[in-house]
């Protein structure tokens, strides 16, 4: 019921909605929950397990009960609090967890079998018969659970992750944050005040108070005026700080758009639905206040049963009075108010219920003393409480109860980094610890104190402290005259009775629960938490965590304080994916590389395919080829009979240099490098230090003290880490540099018996087996281009390796393709180059797979006996150089069945197939055009005794079961006249 | 999580690497009792531990970190090369 | 075992008519007694296994299980309940097929519904070695006798449909499919292994942290408590996230790192993700929980910690990823987030082996794989306790194997680095 003239909306422009098929009207500046309480709806959704009514319960982020599902389409979004929701012209919200309607839901029925669906029921039962929990009650219990529903449809609104920094991070703009900003800001430091609300001043806009003599909304109104004035003062509304992580790191979620029509905000006004940001602050003052907490009673869980301070912020901000005829219970000062409130508003108050026998007097209302609410009904809808006290029981009329089992600091924040907060008894609350978060200073009701009065001083001193700590000196606002009445409270939990007393309202956890819980001893509190989920909905516990622990510990027989409490953590309310995970979506999850030749290949009919970032050529397809086979086996066979160019640019460089270069090369690498001579290249093995075989790659010497090395595309970054490693922390005497180079240079491979006259074709030295024997390199001169050229092989073709400046690099892969196709060659792709290097039996990552070392890979040879080099000391573990270790061998096939395929497993000829018998692997396979049957490359238990043996492979999930001999892994030109002629 | 680079100043924790406690290291030649224990075994105290990070993502510098494992808690960081020179 | 406590839908329906007063404790408070035969270092999921299937399997009575906070309150009580036998390498391939096995029996086993749900689990692939590697890692599963399938791309659009299929960058090629992993309830596990074990007699004795290890003449003799002295003709640890330090008091040095992996629950949605789905490249695992929020993690923090919780990058690089591959989700608010402390391997897998004192047994390493293994690590370790000989399960899992260097199980073939796994 709107009070005309009331509320700080009271004259603003009416906004259309509708709910659950209904049109209303709202005013601007309304939630969704005040202007449905506005037009007498307070039926809003179901509980998660008896889908029993819920309606508003509170004003803010912690409201459990009252989540609706807003938008169609794709764009459709449950779990939304209507508390928080601003209306917006046009907006439609639905209940959600009820079927067919929230006033008929049927599974309401749960409310019935009630008994049998106590803490923990589900443990003790639907075991039976066995099978049926995934085929028959799992399924229901999927269904009956969750809330809201998600569309199924990809989200496609934009969100988006922002850092920021600032001095000091401000949390709630109540009167404890203003002060502190206030204070901060005057002190000329970076200050960011987030609030979660979408309009700043906390409770001030919520109850009749004067601040400064003048109502309590003006001086927010003109301290804000301050703050805006003032570059370096950063104001966030709808802005929650979620976290608090180390280091003075904090989250917050920024709400961009939920409050704008669709159409104004997503597609207009390019701004995200959300925004998530990541904010480094210097210091940081916790003011987000206090939260109310229920108290239990016998069906204290229906609709038109509120928070006392939610009452005072529908009346004082917005106008609206949830009943017509309320009433208070209450065991505190604090609940008196909205009586006083409510009364001068107009609105009838029957009566306040205070537990206290020393309740202050009404004024105007009746106050009943020593007095508990023990019951209610109304089935949708409040109709009546029954009253207890010295005088029997009594019954009255009621449509909305306002009730307070008093104030809860909002201290979650405290508990991120694993504090614990303490108990005060004269409060009957946790409060925060004061060194809980480094860096942060609690003030206001968040640190218990609060009375207006109390907030301000302690948020103009908390400024004070906080900014100390980073060496900057700030003077206290002066505290403007405010209210300082004080906070009594004498602890009331639970109303004593039968029947069931609610302190989890969404997840449905009633007094009963926890003191079953105790009774099987699930006497902890994290027990007690996890048996009846007490705390795990939707607002973690906000509401209903002190009060269970009361209860608990009521029931062991224990204080609160030695019942302990459970953990916070954030986020300190729920974040979307789509915000935290903002940018990754599609192809925004990870970084595009492309090659400076991608266009040219394009060009040549290339498909792409992914190897780590990158994109390359997998094959280029010619006209009349329908399949990538018909692609590969053509460029294979050109490259053996005429020349092929591939782009093998994303192979990693890095550049060397320095008196000490050869001895880094000599550590690195399990090889000798200082021995190798100006102008030649050499091929590589690098271990990790636990001896497996990390990378490998040539290297080649282009001057004393200079050289370049290659590593692998997958291993490129490890390996100058490794690099780092090594020259800053092992060796950092050592007087050597070195850079990556990997996107400076352009590099083709040119392969096959027409390569040099291609290459002769295009630089300006004379390339023959003098200038250029095979494992030379040396400078050249490409049509006026510097550039360098490296005789190096892993086609096993007599081919080069030519490197230009990346910016030359599409014009002269464009120039080798011509004269490629000239030569009778052309493009080859990673299909191709991986077939001729299987040809050649040459190791990729396939091989190199991190659980291989160089005794497994045949290359033994390679761990020079010379020299030590990282690594080789545990390199020569003896379980390491056992003769059964499995061991790389090429595989032919031999039987009827010609087929290989890569992760069948090998077994002996005959004997079973399980996984005892299992004796090796296939890493590699492809077809050979060259040889006209399948080839493999596997690493099989003592494999080089094997060869020429049968071996018997056999891959289920493909369906071959084969026969293949073992052989020799080198299958084309095992004497490497091609590559050396 | 933040850690000042000595070349750099504060920097988010993402861009760095991590790679263990800093150990003091063995003569490549040491045997393999010396190197499995120095690869493998570990005090892992829950406590302060130096350890090594990388500024992989910024200026590449190997760091000495001294941090507290139980309250992330950083109490030192050196460059590895002086730390270890 | 006295069954008068037996759990049944009748006795549901008895209690539930009767106002539900006669339930009586889950387990009891016992004072420690002033010596056992076996004494467990560490109340998780591992330790408890280990005290039912010692006191079931070997007829032992005379067992304490030492837990400083409260029963499953480690890594069993926050993980991401994922329950599977999928691994390739011997050692780690017949362990997590017998586990598998006793997840099946579990519940009727324990009288305990611990709602462990078939729900099938998917491995992503995306590119050619992906799927040679899914194929090869199918093949070792189907030769240990367990379940595996290779979806390929238009199969698992089928059974999938709301991945991102038409504009990934990593488009999906297709899946491993094993539809005997899913997931159980991971509270239940403990406290139905807690409630058979003390069914049996077995002490569990809460808050009673273990302060020092007594040997003498290099054997075991028992333990100091934070509740006094107790002796112990053997002594287990099984202190999952502290082995460290535990290990420690017996001047053992240990092969493990500590490091924090977080997990992650959403509000609850009605049922959407019907499987376990693991997406590689963005290192992500998520499922659906009964109550209806989304149940899913990814990787390390990457740095030692023993602090129970996780920093922003990879809370958010979890979200990337879903993001990334399931964008139809990613309306669903995270609700909590929170960490647990893992004992990194250097190779990534477990360690069940006697230690060089003698009566002093180790379970320890699970690296962040331990919650699936819990029955089996329990049954294998109370064998090897019991008999002083490997369960032939755990045979592999030897503590000497990272000296050695045989035998390692470096499934991710990552390396000796503790973090990398």
């Amino acid at each position: 019921m709107r009070i005309s003239g009331k509320g700080l909306v009271s004259g603003n422009r009416t906004v259309n909605f509708a709910f659950n098929g209904r049109h209303y009207m709202g005013l601007e500046g309304d939630t969704l929950a005040s202007a449905l309480l506005a037009n007498g709806v307070h039926l809003l959704g179901r509980s998660f397990k008896y889908h029993r009514p819920r309606g508003i319960l509170t004003a803010g982020s912690e409201e459990p009960n009252a989540l609706v599902t807003i938008g169609k389409g794709a764009a459709l979004e449950p779990n939304i609090r209507a508390t928080q929701q601003e209306l917006f012209e046009g907006l439609a919200a639905q209940s959600q967890n009820c079927w067919p309607s929230v006033e008929r839901d049927l599974m309401a029925v749960n409310d019935l079998a009630a008994p049998f669906f106590g803490a923990g029921f589900y443990y003790k039962t639907f075991m039976w018969p066995r099978g049926f929990w995934e085929a028959l009650y799992e399924p229901l219990i999927r269904r009956a659970a969750g809330l809201g529903a998600l569309s199924g449809a990809a989200n496609k609104d934009p969100y988006e992750k922002a850092y920021a920094f600032c001095d000091l991070l401000v949390i709630g703009s109540g009167p404890a944050g203003l002060m502190a900003a206030l204070t901060a800001a005057r002190a000329g430091a970076d200050v960011i005040l987030a609030e979660e609300d979408s309009r700043m001043g906390g409770r001030l806009l919520a109850e009749v108070e004067e601040v400064d003599g003048k109502p309590a909304h003006l001086w927010v109104a003109e301290v804000l005026a301050e703050l805006e004035s003032l570059d370096n003062v950063r104001l966030m509304p709808r802005t929650a700080v979620t976290g608090a992580y180390d280091h003075g790191t904090y989250s917050a979620l920024e709400r961009v758009s939920h409050h704008l029509p669709p159409s104004q905000s997503l597609k207009t006004a390019h701004r995200p639905r959300e925004c998530f940001w990541r904010i480094h602050a210097g210091a940081s003052v916790l003011a987000s206040g206090a939260i109310e907490r229920p108290i239990a009673f016998r069906n204290n869980d229906r609709p038109g049963i509120m928070m006392a301070g939610a009452v005072r912020s529908y009346l004082n901000r917005w106008g609206v009075s949830p009943g017509e005829r309320v009433t208070v219970f209450g065991n505190n000062d604090d609940a008196h108010r909205t009586a006083r409130d409510l009364l001068a508003a107009g609105v009838h108050v029957a009566a306040v219920i205070d537990s206290r026998h020393d309740a202050p007097d009404g004024e105007g209302f009746p106050v009943l003393r020593g007095a508990v609410v023990c019951d209610s009904t109304g089935r949708q809808r409040l109709e009546s409480i029954t009253i207890r006290s010295v005088n029997g029981e009594e019954k009255i009329q009621t449509d909305c109860l306002a009730m307070s089992g008093g104030w809860n600091p909002s201290l979650h924040l405290t508990c991120h980094l694993g504090a614990r907060p303490l108990w005060r008894r004269d409060l009957a609350a946790f409060v925060p610890r004061a060194d809980a978060v480094p860096g942060m200073v609690v003030a206001g009701a968040a640190n218990g104190s609060f009375s207006t009065h109390g907030a301000l001083t302690e948020g103009a001193a908390a400024a004070v402290t906080a900014l100390a700590g980073l060496g900057t000196s700030a003077t206290a606002a002066p505290p403007p005259m405010a209210s300082d009445a004080p906070y009594r409270i004498s602890p009331l939990w639970a109303v004593p009775g039968k029947g069931r007393a609610w302190l989890d309202f969404q997840n449905d956890v009633t007094v009963k629960d926890v003191t079953q819980a105790a009774q099987e001893n699930f006497r902890s509190v994290e027990h007690m938490k996890r048996y009846t989920t007490l705390g795990m909905a939707t607002d973690q516990g906000k509401s209903s965590n002190v009060a269970a622990l009361a209860v608990l510990a009521d029931a062991t027989g224990r204080s609160i304080p030695e019942t302990g409490t459970t953990t916070f953590r954030p986020p300190f309310v729920p974040t979307s994916i789509a915000a935290m995970g903002a940018g990754a979506e599609d192809q925004g999850f990870a970084p595009q590389r492309y090659l400076t030749s991608h266009q040219v290949s394009q060009d040549h009919g290339a498909q792409d395919i992914e190897v780590g970032l990158w994109y390359r050529a997998s094959y280029f397809a010619r006209p009349g080829e329908t399949n990538w086979r018909q692609s590969c086996d053509r460029e294979v066979m050109m490259v053996r009979s005429a020349v092929g160019v591939c782009d093998v640019s994303t192979l990693g460089k890095i550049d060397i240099q320095g008196k000490d270069a050869a001895r880094l090369l000599d550590l690195v690498y399990s090889n000798t490098f200082s021995t190798l001579k100006v102008g030649r290249v050499r091929y590589g093995l690098m271990l990790r230090e636990d001896g497996f075989v990390m990378d490998d790659g040539t290297c080649a010497r282009l001057d004393e003290t200079h050289y370049v090395m290659t590593t692998t595309t997958a291993a490129a970054a490890q390996v100058m880490a490794h690099l780092e490693y090594l020259t800053q922390v092992v060796r950092p005497e050592w007087d050597v540099r070195f850079a990556s180079v990997t996107d400076h240079w352009a590099q083709f491979s040119v392969a096959g018996p027409r390569a040099r006259d291609l290459i002769n074709d295009l630089v300006e030295e004379d390339v023959n087996a003098e200038s250029f024997p095979f494992m030379g390199c040396g400078a050249v001169t490409v049509k006026g281009v510097a550039g360098r050229l490296f005789r190096i092989s892993f086609s096993g073709e007599h081919a080069y390796e030519i490197a230009v400046p990346a910016r030359y690099g599409a014009a002269l892969y464009r120039l080798l393709l011509e004269r490629a196709e000239a030569l009778g060659g052309g493009p080859y792709g990673m299909e191709a180059l991986n077939v001729l290097r299987i040809e050649k039996g040459f190791i990729t990552h396939a091989e190199i797979n991190g659980t291989t070392t160089a005794f497994d890979l045949g290359m033994q040879a390679l761990v020079s006996p010379k020299k030590s080099c990282w690594g080789k000391v545990l390199s020569e573990r003896e379980g390491l150089m056992e003769e059964d270790r499995m061991r790389l061998v090429g595989l032919k096939p031999i039987g009827a069945v010609k087929e290989i395929s890569a992760g069948a497993h090998l077994f002996e000829p005959d004997t079973t197939v399980e996984r005892e018998t299992d004796i090796g692997y296939v890493t590699s396979v492809c077809f050979s055009p060259t040889l006209g049957h399948m080839i493999g490359l596997a690493m099989v238990s003592a494999g080089p005794e094997r060869i020429g043996e049968t071996i018997r492979l056999v891959d289920h999930t493909r369906g071959i079961d084969a026969l293949c001999e073992v052989v020799e892994p080198v299958f084309y030109d095992p004497e490497g006249g091609r590559a050396r002629g | 999580m933040r850690i000042c680079c000595p070349l750099c100043g504060a920097r988010d924790r993402r861009e760095y690497s991590y790679r263990g406690a800093a150990l003091p290291l063995p003569d490549l030649a040491a045997d393999v009792e010396v190197w499995h224990a120095h690869v493998h075994l570990r005090q892992n105290p829950a406590g302060p531990l130096e350890e090594l990070w990388q500024h992989e993502m910024g200026c590449g510098a190997w760091l000495k970190v001294t941090r507290n494992t139980a309250t992330h808690e950083i109490l030192a960081v050196t460059l590895a090369e002086e730390a270890c020179a | 075992m006295g069954f008068s406590e037996r759990f049944s839908g009748w006795r549901i329906l008895k209690e539930g008519l009767t106002g539900n007063k006669g339930w009586t404790a889950h387990w009891r408070d016992p004072e420690p007694k002033r010596d056992y035969d076996v004494v467990i270092v560490g109340g998780g999921g591992h330790g408890l296994a280990t005290a039912y299937y010692l006191a079931k399997e070997h007829g032992l009575r005379n067992i304490a299980v030492l837990e400083k906070g409260y029963l499953g309150g480690g890594n069993v009580g926050r993980n991401t309940t994922i329950v599977r036998a999928n691994y390739y390498l011997p050692g780690n391939s017949e362990f997590y097929s017998h586990s598998l096995k006793l997840w099946e029996g579990l519940e009727q086993d324990l009288n305990y519904n611990a709602m462990m749900s078939q729900r099938g689990m998917l491995n992503l692939f995306h590119n050619d070695g992906q799927r040679d590697a899914a194929v090869r890692r199918a093949n070792s599963i189907l030769n240990q006798g367990d379940d595996a399938e290779i979806l390929s791309r238009v199969q698992l659009r089928k059974l999938v449909p709301f991945l991102n299929y038409d504009n990934a960058r990593f488009p999906i090629m297709g899946a491993l499919l094993q539809r005997r992993a899913g997931t159980a309830r991971h509270d239940a596990v403990a406290w139905g292994f807690a409630r058979g074990a003390d069914q049996y007699g077995v002490d569990l004795i809460q808050n009673c942290e273990v302060t020092g290890i007594d040997v003498e003449g290099g054997k075991v003799v028992g333990v100091q408590t934070a509740r006094g002295p107790i002796r112990a003709r053997k002594v287990a640890l099984a202190a999952a996230g502290r082995s460290s330090q535990v290990a420690a008091m017996a001047g053992l040095t240990l092969p493990i790192e500590s490091h924090v992996l977080q997990a992650f629950v959403s509000e609850g949605i009605k049922p959407v993700i019907d499987h376990v789905i693991t997406f590689a490249e963005g290192h992500l695992y998520i499922s659906q929980s009964d109550k209806g929020g989304l149940v899913f993690g990814s990787y390390l923090d990457f740095y030692s910690s023993y602090a129970a919780r996780g920093n922003l990058p990879m809370q958010e690089h979890t979200m990337e990823a879903i993001a990334a591959m399931v964008p139809a989700v990613t309306r669903a608010r995270l609700l909590r987030s929170w960490g647990g402390i893992m004992d990194m391997t250097p190779d990534g897998s477990p360690i069940i082996d006697h230690t060089p004192v003698e009566g002093l047994y180790l379970n320890a390493g699970w690296c962040y794989g331990g919650f699936k293994a819990t029955p089996a690590s329990g049954d294998c370790f109370a064998h090897l306790i019991a008999t002083d000989r490997p369960h032939p399960a755990a045979a592999r899992f030897r503590l000497d194997r990272f000296r050695s260097g045989q035998g390692l199980m470096d499934e991710e073939g990552t390396g000796a680095q503790h973090n990398l796994h």
